[in-house]
């Protein structure tokens, strides 16, 4: 039986190792897909670390948040830069390898994570203080830590004005709907009624259009 | 559990950030041809905020919200100027951002959200807290220099800020990271308490020196000054204005805070690292200064010859140390206000006045701004009577007091040298012949007017009248 300590122990640094490594791989890899691949390892060893510590929550939220909303997008803004219908295609059996060593990796991890975590339990039982993680953080945060959880709000509202003021651009020229105007045409602005004969009288002008 | 007392403690913070909200609101609804009020109700709303800083102002030191907030007379003192010189800014960039179509109104949301992060940060109680209060700021000026779109050398600089900034903030939360792992606890006054038991003392200057990179960025001491001169070049010179002053205060108030409230038992650590970044920054700001041909970007290098000198102050470790480096951010907020408003008040459409060679001459053709300028140049180089000399007068006298002649020695030999690119720009204006094409009287409101010579008026006055705000800072500090 191997002690669950020194299990625990090992994990953690070969979840840092791998953590520090893949960073690395992240600013030198000349691919993009390849340095986005290494960031999403990155994430992921990280949560890793921060799961051995029994931080479940945070782990989870770098996971769900970094791992699964934002290294996707930016996978798919990295590869639609060159929109190239041919070299996409390709690029799914280029990146392959990569993808299936960081999957690889992130599965050993995982194992390992679960190998720590059935030990334990077994060794030390439940979580001593009773309150899980989750809890324990949103009981802080809207207590001890009210301030500055307003203010990382205040951040993000900064965050959202320079974005529009940085990227707003009204361009000359534009078409866009204007619903205001669109809902207060009256119908003798657009439509003009008028009266002909049915048939063209033989050998006379052909009608003229009518002006728009 | 927090209450209501805890919010009255915060008053002047909430007022602002719900001020700010409606101004961007009302930005949002108005129509263009009313926007000039918001100008005008932008300076009112901080005026107001000053207001109740002063009035709310306890005569003992308060926390707010679990010790995350202090509000004691330091940070009324720093919250007052760093309001005053966000004012005088806005006062200044009107002409300049409608002569440019720059009149948006971001522009003063932002700097007011800046000004909120300010105040924070000079109130923090709470590691967290200062960083917080931090990003607040950092993030609102990143996104100033770059709201000149149009202007590349705009966008790289503020790329430029953006990458060191995020790098600096990054090891600021190593250091924090690690003095946490030594101590176990991220509230300042626990963490001045918990110094001196901790079980690992290495860790603790480990984490120390990686916080001491992330003070000396902000304040852009040497060497981690390299963004100083692109940034104050690159951005609008309202927004250089602003990083020149008001940021100024509030890295003086994160230095304050971070070693002397929370790490005030390593002072035998701090000391010589920050005497050694005190020299660099003197040596490099007045040196490289020399030979710059563009006047923001001089000003830039005299920046970081000034934090030098500011620095020498913390190097005290004492309550005179503190007051005198306090005493020298306050005096270099309002130096550099003028400096750079003069440079406003002279842009005009498609001329920056950017260069010295603008300023040649300017004597013949606006002796008023021409002498303003000089009091300000003066004052930067520490000629007495202006408000300058005794500035540094202190700060020197902090440093021969913590023993360090040598500091002092070196900051005097290299204010003289100082004396050479400062009283450059006075010969420029006065000595030589105007050419056309520079710099004239480009007729800016009355009101910026008035301000400016106020302002430069006002060197001179706390030049030779320091008695009173000297006395304030040194009271904040528990002295006599």
């Amino acid at each position: 039986m191997i002690d669950p300590n020194l299990l625990q122990l090992v994990c953690f640094y070969v979840f840092g190792a791998v953590t520090v490594a893949a960073a690395l791989a992240v600013i030198t890899l000349r691919n993009s897909v390849h340095a986005v691949l290494a960031l999403v390892l990155t994430f992921f060893s990280t949560a890793c670390i921060w799961m051995l510590a029994e931080a479940e929550f945070l782990a989870i939220a770098l996971i769900v948040v970094y791992v699964g909303a934002v290294m996707v997008l930016f996978l798919f803004v990295v590869m639609m830069l060159d929109i190239d219908q041919e070299k996409l295609r390709e690029g799914f059996v280029k990146f392959l390898p990569v993808g299936l060593v960081v999957a690889v990796v992130m599965l050993v991890e995982m194992l390992g994570l679960i190998g720590v975590r059935v030990m334990h339990a077994q060794t030390m039982g439940a979580n001593p203080a009773g309150d899980s993680n989750t809890a324990w953080l949103g009981k802080a945060l809207y207590t001890q830590y009210l301030l500055p959880f307003e203010i990382a709000a205040l951040i993000l509202t900064v965050g959202v004005i320079a974005a529009v003021a940085l990227t707003l651009r009204q361009r000359t020229g534009s078409k866009r709907q204007l619903a205001s105007e669109q809902v207060a045409v009256n119908p003798r602005d657009r439509v003009r009624v008028v009266k002909m004969a049915a048939e063209r009288p033989a050998g006379a002008a052909p009608a003229q259009e009518p002006q728009p | 559990m927090p209450t209501f007392n805890d919010i009255l403690v915060l008053l002047p913070e909430f007022y602002l950030v719900a001020a700010a909200c409606v101004l961007l609101l009302a930005d949002a609804f108005m129509k263009p041809e009313q926007r000039w009020s918001l100008h005008w109700l932008s300076i009112v709303v901080l005026l107001m905020a000053g207001f109740l800083v002063i009035a709310g102002q306890p005569d003992v030191t308060v926390t707010a919200f679990g010790d995350m907030f202090i509000r004691d007379q330091t940070s009324e003192i720093l919250k007052v100027f760093a309001l005053l010189c966000t004012v005088l800014v806005f006062i200044y960039a009107r002409p300049y951002l409608l002569d440019r179509k720059q009149f948006v109104g971001e522009f003063y949301t932002l700097m007011i959200f800046a000004t909120i992060g300010v105040m924070l940060l000079v109130s923090a109680g709470n590691l967290v807290m200062i960083y917080l209060g931090l990003e607040l700021l950092t993030l609102s000026s990143y996104a100033l220099v770059a709201l000149n779109r149009d202007s590349p050398l705009s966008s790289e600089s503020a790329i430029k800020y953006f990458v060191l900034g995020a790098l600096s903030s990054g090891m600021l939360l190593y250091g924090m990271s690690m003095v946490y792992g030594a101590t176990g606890t991220l509230d300042l006054a626990q963490l001045h308490a918990a110094v001196p038991q901790s079980a690992m003392p290495h860790l603790l200057v480990f984490g120390l020196i990686f916080m001491l990179v992330g003070i000396a960025f902000k304040l852009g001491a040497a060497p981690f000054h390299m963004w100083i001169p692109d940034v104050y070049q690159g951005a609008s010179t309202p927004v250089t204005t602003f990083i020149a002053s008001t940021s100024k205060l509030a890295a003086f108030g994160m230095a304050w805070r971070l070693l002397e409230t929370g790490l005030g038992d390593l002072s035998q650590h701090w000391q010589p690292m920050l005497a050694v970044i005190a020299v660099l920054s003197m040596a490099i700001g007045n040196l490289v200064a020399i030979v710059q041909t563009n006047l923001k970007r001089m000003l830039a290098y005299s920046t970081i010859s000034h934090m030098g000198y500011l620095l020498m102050g913390l190097v005290n470790a004492g309550p005179e140390g503190y007051s005198a480096a306090m005493f020298y951010a306050i005096s270099y907020a309002l130096m550099s206000t003028v400096a750079f408003g003069v440079i406003l008040a002279l842009a005009r459409a498609g001329f920056e006045c950017e260069e010295i060679a603008d300023l040649k001459g300017l004597n013949q053709r606006s002796p008023w701004f021409a002498a303003l300028m000089a009091l300000a140049m003066f004052s930067l180089a520490g000629v007495p009577p202006l408000f300058g000399f005794y500035a540094k007068y202190l700060v020197l006298q902090a440093a021969i007091d913590a023993h360090m002649l040598w500091l002092a020695l070196a900051g005097a030999v290299f204010a003289i040298i100082g004396l050479y690119y400062y009283l450059h720009v006075v010969k420029v204006m006065y000595f030589d012949k105007a050419e056309e094409g520079g710099a004239d009287q480009s007729a800016p409101d009355m009101s910026m007017r008035v301000v400016l010579s106020l302002n430069a008026l006002a060197l001179l006055v706390l030049g030779v009248y320091w008695g009173p705000l000297l006395g304030w800072c040194r009271h904040s500090f528990g002295l006599g």
